[in-house]
């Protein structure tokens, strides 16, 4: 456990190292404020249900963004070497340095509260899909995370793990959406939509907390970083 | 104590390390020995449970490998080749990051650290971020890294490597010093590094032991001869012809005409026979002149080429 929370720490302090996370966190602000400000003097509707069906997108480019070097750094630079030959084991690495960027998401998720109050003192917002808004961003968050820690770990290229994390989520995302549910088979499609990404997060989004769409996101987690395990132990079968 | 058994490690076709077979005793430093590409790094990531063998036995303080990789790893220090190091940490964190994955009692670990960036000379760059460091000063960040917790058995893949002369000398001293108590392997293909640090040597060769004893023991077995160098005034073939019979003499060879008009032969002896004053003789009686007469030892260079070269002739 101590292992777990000295390589958090480590790693979260590692994205204050440098000047990069200040910027990551500030665009994200930015970009997600002026996205949703823009329409919402227009609809004239208190409610933030355009903000969480932004985020699905946003966090298409600004989580793998998060995890690119988590992994892809230990191995351009050897510290790997160093990592993995500490008495260490291969899951609290994981999960130490999972939990480091969970908390830096976490962060820049807290940082958006100026929009809540800003909305719900214009009109007469309704709470419960706020509430419900923000814990399915955090799982639907950490499910992303996941994923791109995974792929970090396949390769010792920040930008080919930028990439590919970014391909692997937005498949992820868009089997169940609409318009691909169209194009297959009828009897598939629930079967699809209950994979993709953005079905459970809608759920959340209106409010309605089903213990069956917090289980999908864990079970996403788990399986990805029960890869990224295997990935490590991949060089011993080598 | 490290004892290895029969290790053997494949990389897809290549055989990186080939059925060897060692020891290390609590007190002695083992050099290990040999050509970039021989096995060195790969013997030692196996050792430090990197990666396991595809097969064999290694018995680390009595521990198996396979099945008590974490408890060895508590009591190993490892220091990879080039040392790496997470560039954007200040020295300080670094260290402090790694006390605490070492489990060192947080009471005790201020002291730990400091101790470490005296023994390790880092004084002047405790609050810089490595990545900013010579590799002089990372390669000293790399070994306080290793010492931190006390290891009873250090790991050392060249460890002074980019270290300018004074400091090879300290971090010799350092670890010479060290390894009164602890078991250490080191390794290198510098020989000289070896030979001043090492009670043992293990020259290892395309994954393959090829030779191994004490330094004073491997220069013993090369050639078993001294290299004698004479500059003679003379003509070159008849010199050449007349050095030839003297008796013992096993190899001469002429080193092209040198810019004064001396020749320079390169001559090896018989085995255990001194023959230098026989070419003085030679050279004296026919009336030349002798400019130069220079002895040179074997070297554990001489072992390591004999040695590393011969196993490819072999083949």
């Amino acid at each position: 456990m101590s292992n777990i929370i000295s390589i958090t720490k480590k790693e979260f302090r590692s994205y204050f190292n440098s000047p990069i996370a200040y910027i990551f966190i500030i665009t994200f602000l930015v970009i997600t404020s002026w996205l949703f400000f823009r329409p919402f003097f227009v609809v004239d509707q208190a409610s933030m249900r355009p903000f969480f069906s932004l985020l699905p997108w946003v966090f298409l480019f600004f989580i793998p963004s998060i995890t690119m070097r988590l992994w892809a750094e230990e191995k351009k630079l050897g510290t790997i070497e160093l990592l993995m030959t500490w008495p260490i084991t291969d899951l609290e690495a994981v999960l130490g340095k999972f939990f480091a960027s969970f908390t830096f998401l976490a962060i820049t998720i807290f940082l958006t509260f100026p929009i809540p109050i800003t909305v719900s003192l214009l009109g007469n917002a309704d709470i419960g899909p706020i509430i419900g808004g923000y814990v399915g961003t955090f799982f639907l968050g950490a499910a992303y995370l996941s994923i791109g820690l995974f792929i970090s770990s396949l390769t010792e290229n920040q930008i080919i793990a930028f990439i590919l994390s970014t391909i692997l989520i937005f498949l992820l995302f868009i089997i169940g959406e609409e318009f691909v549910l169209v194009t297959i088979p009828t009897r598939l499609a629930p079967i699809f939509s209950f994979l993709g990404l953005g079905y459970h997060f809608d759920n959340i989004c209106r409010g309605v907390l089903d213990s069956r769409d917090l289980f999908y996101y864990l079970s996403v987690i788990i399986f990805f970083l029960f890869l990224n395990i295997r990935s490590l132990e991949s060089r011993k079968w080598k | 104590m490290i004892e290895v058994k029969e290790l053997t490690k494949r990389f897809g076709s290549t055989v990186a390390v080939d059925n060897i077979s060692f020891e290390v005793n609590k007190g002695e430093i083992l050099g290990f020995l040999g050509p970039n590409g021989a096995g060195k790094t790969t013997t030692m990531r196996i050792l430090t449970c990197f990666f396991p063998p595809d097969s064999g036995k290694v018995n680390i303080e009595d521990l198996d490998l396979f099945e008590n990789s974490l408890e060895i790893r508590k009591r190993v220090g490892y220091l990879p080749e080039s040392s790496p190091l997470y560039q954007d940490m200040m020295v300080i964190d670094y260290l402090d990051f790694v006390g605490r994955i070492r489990k060192i009692p947080s009471n005790n670990l201020k002291k730990k650290i400091d101790d470490m960036i005296q023994i390790c000379g880092l004084e002047g760059v405790v609050y810089k971020d490595i990545g900013k460091l010579s590799k002089g000063y990372r390669q000293r960040v790399g070994l306080a890294q290793t010492l931190i917790h006390d290891p009873d058995i250090l790991i050392l893949d060249e460890p002074t490597q980019g270290l300018d002369p004074n400091q090879i000398i300290e971090i010799r001293e350092l670890i010479k010093e060290i390894g009164k108590e602890k078991t250490v392997i080191l390794s290198s293909h510098i020989l000289p590094e070896v030979s001043a640090t090492c009670g043992r040597i293990v020259i290892i060769n395309k994954g393959k032991i090829v030779g191994s004893g004490t330094p004073e023991e491997m220069i013993s077995k090369a050639e078993g001869a001294d290299i004698i160098f004479a500059r003679v005034r003379g003509p070159k073939d008849l010199v050449e012809s007349k050095l030839k019979e003297i008796k013992g003499l096993d190899k001469i060879q002429d080193i092209s005409p040198q810019p004064d008009g001396t020749n320079l032969f390169k001559i090896k002896a018989q085995p255990k026979i001194d023959i230098s004053e026989d070419i003085f003789f030679v050279v004296a009686q026919n009336g030349w002149s002798l400019s130069e007469l220079t002895k040179e030892k074997a070297t554990l260079e001489d072992v390591f080429k004999q040695l590393t070269t011969g196993s490819e002739a072999n083949e």
